[in-house]
């Protein structure tokens, strides 16, 4: 990812020539992880909670010690538990028999996993989850693919080429990436109604072909490019499509897949788009579907919920595992102006 | 921006033809025909308009819950974008450190981001729950005994949504704050502690003036997406308790599509749309006077 280039904190991990102070703090940690350890088997469930997050605790400190470098591992940890505490609840009772309450806290850890918790809700006979899957994977694909075409073609001609009015074509898109927001939510929708395409594939597709956002990005990113390549190209003879199809696409393979990446999740999640252009159970997608699920089980069924949720969630986690590394980058130079 | 190395060409138009076409019917013609319907009294299902002229904006001014609504999103605002900056910058300066694993943090901070609003929400109303909730477990655990309902009190809804929306929204921010600080020269930092200068006073004169221009597009970028929070609102509190959670992009909403005052609701998304607009004009002004103060530095 990301090198750092500022002077870093003194101090190190795993490193034993700290202080007396910061040695005997990580003599107390290991201490505490042993006796967590060797409690853990006699102990019933709530204890057993306060011993592991005990033990953990040692272990950090066992780690870190007690200088700056510890602090912010300290700082990230608790950062990073707060924010994941509620995905790793979501998984454990995901996991629970459908409709026990919510377990408390001591009992989180399933007795006997239900794994088949997934199909339920996948082939739930109440809601068609399923076919909110396919919508989702249908729409999402199409608008990801076209919209990657057309962005590109766009952000190309607005880095590469020159010809009269760019900037102020350049400027609209800037200023309705901006401002468009909810200003434009009824007349699209009383487009879409007009045209016949509610509760269509097209409602859910068309209106996320082309976005200022890509177009913004890819440009960024095509800007970076050596501009010889164009010329040497254009001496060979090549026309502006070729530049585009052979040199500029290829090269911007990364920028494609951050482009890619961004407009994927925000398909995958969108929430009102949907909701208002479909009313019929069978168009609606994953994230609309299920807020029907939470709306229609209420409180009443965390485990199915949380496998819905999980459902909703796991491509989107593989999606951004695959392209973490080029993310990062895009979004940096989605900042520069 | 404009580079000089790039060529004439007359395919230029050509090549943005289609993102352009998309960009006139699905934003700059929807904003000029939004305009055009807050001058009529539409009902969405019934759909005959009456030309009204101005009423819908001379009704929208006096009327008493769209300025409540109009306070919510400046009180969530004036609390989420400070609270998501601070945190994003926090968070940036923790993971731009030489440490070991600190790329598995990174990518840990991102990831809630990219969740869906519906599961984060589910997630987060379990967070808040009264009795079972992990706030007030965790509270019990010290030997706190507390049962508010967060989301359905009046003093906690919004600050519930707003601590929410920050923690979940840190990714974007941390990664856009990195990027400012890896632009920042190492030799300042190398002349700063020659001069003997503290971390602190180095933070305060190097880091924070060197991260301006990124500080200010985090900033611009998400007062306006405060604004026009809709999702969490929605799916969470629906607008409750007592309206004190009804934000503009939610009370536009249910003008809308549950009131079916279309064209009312259009006049309001264009006053919101102006509000925005204005907060931005200030914000760059702001942002002028700043960077003139630092360039001599």
């Amino acid at each position: 990812m990301i090198a750092s280039q500022k002077p870093s904190f003194e101090g190190g991990l795993g490193r034993v020539n700290d202080s007396r102070f910061s040695v005997a703090i990580r003599t107390t940690g290991l201490l505490v992880l042993v006796v967590a350890g060797l409690l853990w088997s006699q102990a019933s469930p709530p204890v057993r909670t306060l011993l592991a997050s005990g033990g953990a605790l040692g272990g950090l400190l066992a780690l870190t010690g007690s200088s700056k470098r510890a602090a912010s591992y300290w700082l990230l940890t608790l950062l990073a538990v707060i924010l994941f505490a509620p995905f790793a609840w979501m998984v454990l009772v995901s996991l629970h028999p459908p409709k026990t309450p919510i377990p408390p806290l001591a009992e989180i850890i399933p007795q006997k996993p239900a794994w088949d918790n997934v199909k339920q809700v996948l082939f739930s006979p109440t809601l068609p989850v399923s076919r909110f899957f396919f919508n989702t994977v249908v729409v999402t694909i199409s608008v990801v693919v076209l919209q990657l075409l057309i962005t590109s073609m766009a952000a190309y001609s607005l880095s590469r080429l020159k010809w009269r009015g760019r900037e102020v074509v350049f400027w609209l898109f800037i200023g309705s990436m901006m401002f468009a927001g909810p200003v434009t939510q009824i007349p699209v929708y009383l487009m879409l109604r007009n045209l016949g395409w509610l509760d269509t594939y097209a409602a859910l597709i068309v209106p996320g072909i082309s976005s200022a956002f890509s177009v913004f990005l890819l440009r960024q990113f095509y800007l970076q490019i050596p501009f010889e390549l164009d010329e040497a190209a254009r001496i060979d003879g090549a026309s502006d499509w070729k530049i585009y199809s052979r040199v500029i696409l290829p090269l911007g393979k990364p920028a494609l897949a951050t482009a890619g990446a961004f407009t994927f999740f925000a398909v995958w999640t969108d929430f009102f788009g949907p909701m208002i252009y479909t009313n019929s159970t069978e168009m609606r997608t994953l994230e609309v579907g299920l807020s029907i699920f939470k709306n229609s089980y209420g409180t009443t069924n965390w485990p199915l919920q949380m496998t819905a949720a999980l459902i909703v969630l796991a491509p989107l986690l593989i999606v951004f595992l695959f392209v973490q590394r080029f993310f990062v980058k895009g979004l940096m130079l989605g900042s520069i102006k | 921006m404009s580079s000089t190395a790039t060529r004439r060409s007359r395919f230029g138009p050509l090549f943005v033809a289609p993102a352009f076409i998309h960009l006139l019917v699905f934003a700059l013609v929807p904003i000029a025909y939004a305009g055009y319907l807050s001058l009529f009294k539409l009902h969405l299902i019934r759909g005959q308009m009456h030309f009204v002229g101005l009423t819908n904006y001379g009704y929208t001014f006096g009327d008493a819950s769209f300025w409540n609504a109009m306070w919510n999103s400046a009180r969530y605002a004036l609390m989420s974008v400070p609270l998501g900056m601070a945190l994003g910058l926090g968070v940036a300066l923790l993971v731009n450190q030489k440490l070991k694993g600190v790329t598995i943090f990174r990518t840990i901070f991102y990831i809630p981001s990219i969740a869906s609003g519906i599961a984060l929400s589910m997630l987060w109303i379990y967070v808040f729950l009264p009795k079972t909730g992990m706030i007030n477990t965790a509270l019990g655990w010290v030997g706190i005994t507390n049962e508010t309902d967060f989301l359905a009190n009046v003093h906690w809804a919004m600050l519930a949504l707003v601590v929410m929306t920050a923690l979940n929204g840190v990714g974007p921010k941390m990664i856009l704050f990195l990027a400012g600080l890896l632009n920042v020269p190492p030799e300042l930092y190398e002349a700063a502690q020659i001069d003997g200068a503290s971390r602190p006073r180095q933070f305060w004169r190097i880091t924070l003036p060197m991260l301006a221009p990124t500080t200010f597009f985090v900033m611009v970028t998400s007062t306006i997406a405060a604004m026009q929070v809709f999702t969490p609102v929605y799916l969470m509190t629906k607008g409750g308790p007592e309206d004190t959670t009804d934000v503009v992009g939610y009370h536009i909403y249910q003008e809308s599509w549950v009131r079916f005052n279309t064209g009312l609701a259009a006049a309001q998304s264009f006053i919101l749309l102006a509000v925005i607009a204005a907060i931005a004009v200030v914000q760059f002004r702001l942002q002028k006077n700043q960077l003139k103060g630092y360039s001599t530095a």
